[in-house]
């Protein structure tokens, strides 16, 4: 259905999420078998059918599982006929959602769905990233995801903005925090490990696994239709930094700051951030670029560190904000995703929920 | 239900890229040792080099040259090398800013050890012996503790005796482990029993072969599972006449015809080859069988041939077209 007005900014709510357990392995499930349950449970809480929805976007990259168009046999688990209005991003979902969030404020939908998956499991994740790097410089010398972390860490260390008991205070309480989260891979204290790649040992690096999200998306009075509380997107942005690593600090989130920026993260505090930090000296650099302190809950969820199918952890950042608004736990959230290697690209979305008496 | 299948799978490309002047001004400056910047407008020395100013956008062609050592900016030990990597044994990922460059380089160091590296370590280039034209032509970084930074950019024409090298091939290799997942193990171990069976929606009631475990139409599970075929009827077809490059298909003479198949049972085709019967002789509303295939040939059929029944009627697979 297409709207005949666009709506205000900032009248455009996430009303429903759904996510899979993430799990190590999913080798029973095809794509489309693992995402299906999803999409049923986003709409039935929604009481949406597919032929409601006004816009359709996912994320997903067929690089991880190495199977060509798997995004177009993952939506055989939408039921895309009478054909609909559809899109996909070979990127993490929540830039999905951004798509679908620019088409209903464009007014060429009041409602959208989105979703995201990723099987990290089938192939090499730390080398099937290499893939996404400079191919003339970079990508010949497969730096793998965790290296290229690593020296962001140690560029980290040097500066003084943490040390290695303060990354594994990060790991320990992502992973307590996932205890409350029934979808997390990795809920409870894990070992830091041996070094996997110094200074990040196995305990700062995210587990491997595989998942899928989705989200519904309505504006305006659909959306008080469908939610009690609707997390509202009061903004969102997304900026990237240049991609030659040794042209940036890295010890900085320049990108993240200027996205919490325009997404108007700054006006009023947040309570609740759900940050998209694979590695545990990653939630260092975002938490500085964002000047969030102790009274923020940062990723009451455990984050990326206790769940990271690829591809989806993003999306899962804002439906895991969005909830939190949707149960009445937080007023305000702030939820980031990232792409590309040691943050290069960033996204963030604030959340709100409706003033309540 | 049966054991779910898997099989390693190798997705293995050269990617050929042509470069722009500056990045082939670069590499073949590291193919006669020579390493290469670009200068900013705002003067700024870029090592490695691109073709775009990365904060202003501006086309940058002023090449200048930069020493071949330089200081570490940060680093990360490397435990285990991985496939491709530039060591074989345990190395440093090293940042490194090029005695004269404002920007750093990503490279390896070659060290005895994490305790030998840290930042701000004066390392130099160790040259590889066979160059291309490759950033790989830097074998990697070496310790080079006595060496005092103070070289500065100087201009540089970007012109080298030989050749100019205007590409680069790139070999990628990734490997998988394939899962079908549930809908497709079914099918394919039932393909070993020379059976076929799909999947009917539970909905629209269509069945599908092969299944892949929802229904596109209406987004649901399938689960119910039904034996069709193996019989089929032609329900469109084209004459192929170019021979296929790869060898799984050499032995298959040119020309023949590839058919959209509707199995006896399925409400969707399945395409594959007809054989036993002239190519220009093959006809909508063929009735055809598949044939299987020969031990350690696979589970598919390898083709298939008439039946030598009478054609089918237009009308029983026309909404199958």
């Amino acid at each position: 259905m297409t709207g005949d007005r666009a709506p205000e900014p900032g009248d455009v709510a996430v009303v429903a999420c759904a996510q899979t357990a993430h799990r190590r392995r999913t080798d029973d499930l095809s794509e489309v078998e693992m995402l299906m349950p999803v999409l049923h449970e986003v709409l039935e809480s929604t009481g949406l059918t597919t032929a409601d929805i006004g816009f359709t976007c996912s994320g997903s990259s067929d690089y991880l599982a190495g199977r060509p168009f798997s995004f177009t046999m993952a939506l055989d688990g939408v039921g895309a006929w009478p054909p609909i209005a559809e899109s996909h991003v070979e990127m993490d979902g929540a830039w999905a959602l951004y798509e679908a969030w620019v088409k209903i404020l464009a007014g060429e939908a009041d409602t959208a769905l989105v979703y995201a998956y990723g099987t990290s499991s089938s192939g090499s994740v730390r080398d099937v990233l290499t893939r996404q790097l400079d191919p003339y410089y970079v990508a010949p010398l497969w730096p793998d995801a965790v290296a290229l972390a690593a020296l962001q860490a140690q560029a980290l260390l040097d500066a003084g903005h943490a040390d290695e008991p303060a990354l594994a205070a990060v790991a320990a309480r992502s992973r307590q925090a996932a205890l409350g989260n029934p979808h997390a891979q990795l809920r409870g204290a894990r070992p830091q490990g041996e070094y996997l790649v110094r200074p990040l040992r196995t305990g700062d690096c995210p587990p491997i696994g595989d998942g899928a999200v989705a989200v519904v998306l309505a504006a305006g009075d659909r959306a008080r239709d469908l939610c009690e509380r609707p997390a509202w997107i009061r903004g969102m942005d997304h900026r990237a930094e240049a991609h030659s690593l040794g042209v940036r600090d890295l010890t900085d989130s320049p990108s993240t700051r200027l996205a919490a920026e325009h997404a108007g993260a700054f006006e009023r505090p947040v309570d609740t951030a759900e940050l998209h930090a694979p590695f545990t000296s990653q939630e260092v650099v975002l938490r500085r670029a964002l000047r969030l302190d102790d009274s923020v809950d940062v990723n009451p969820s455990g984050g990326a560190l206790a769940a990271n199918p690829v591809m989806a952890t993003g999306l899962v950042r804002v439906a895991d904000a969005a909830a939190r608004v949707h149960r009445g736990d937080s007023r305000r959230a702030l939820a980031h995703a990232t792409s590309g290697p040691c943050l290069q690209q960033n996204l963030v979305a604030v959340l709100e929920g409706d003033a309540r008496a | 239900m049966p054991d779910v299948l898997s099989a390693s799978m190798v997705v293995e490309f050269p990617f050929t890229r042509s470069l722009g002047p500056v990045q082939s001004a670069f590499l073949t400056g590291l193919r006669e040792r020579t390493v290469l910047g670009v200068r900013t407008t705002a003067g700024t020395v870029l090592v490695p080099p691109v073709e775009y100013d990365p904060r202003t956008a501006e086309e940058i062609r002023d090449l200048v040259e930069v020493a071949a050592t330089g200081t570490v900016t940060t680093w990360a030990w490397n435990p285990a090398p991985r496939r491709g990597q530039p060591l074989a044994t345990p190395f440093a990922w090293v940042l490194v800013r090029l005695d004269g460059a404002d920007t750093a380089l990503l490279h390896a160091l070659d060290a005895p050890g994490p305790e030998a590296v840290r930042t701000g370590l004066r390392v130099r280039v160790r040259w590889a012996a066979d160059r291309t034209g490759a950033i790989t032509d830097i074998a990697c970084f070496e310790p080079d503790e006595g060496s005092t930074p103070g070289h500065r950019a100087r201009p540089h024409s970007g012109e080298f005796a030989g050749e100019a090298v205007t590409g680069i091939v790139a070999p990628a290799r990734l490997d998988y482990t394939y899962t079908p997942g549930r809908a497709q193990s079914a099918y394919l171990a039932a393909l070993a029993e020379h059976r076929v069976v799909g999947e009917r929606c539970p909905r629209c009631r269509k069945v599908y072969v092969p299944p892949r475990g929802a229904c596109p139409t209406c987004g649901v599970a399938t689960a119910e599972r039904v034996e069709v075929g193996p019989r089929g009827t032609v329900t469109t077809f084209c004459v192929v006449n170019i021979k296929a490059k790869n060898a799984m298909n050499d032995a298959i003479e040119v020309p023949y015809v590839y058919a959209h198949i509707a199995l006896d049972g399925a409400d969707l085709p399945l395409h594959g080859r007809i054989g036993g019967i002239p190519y220009d002789r093959v006809r909508m509303g063929l009735r055809v069988e598949p044939v299987w295939p020969g031990p350690g040939a696979g589970r598919h059929p390898d083709h298939y041939r008439p039946t030598g029944e009478p054609d089918a009627d237009y009308d029983t697979y026309k909404e199958l077209l």
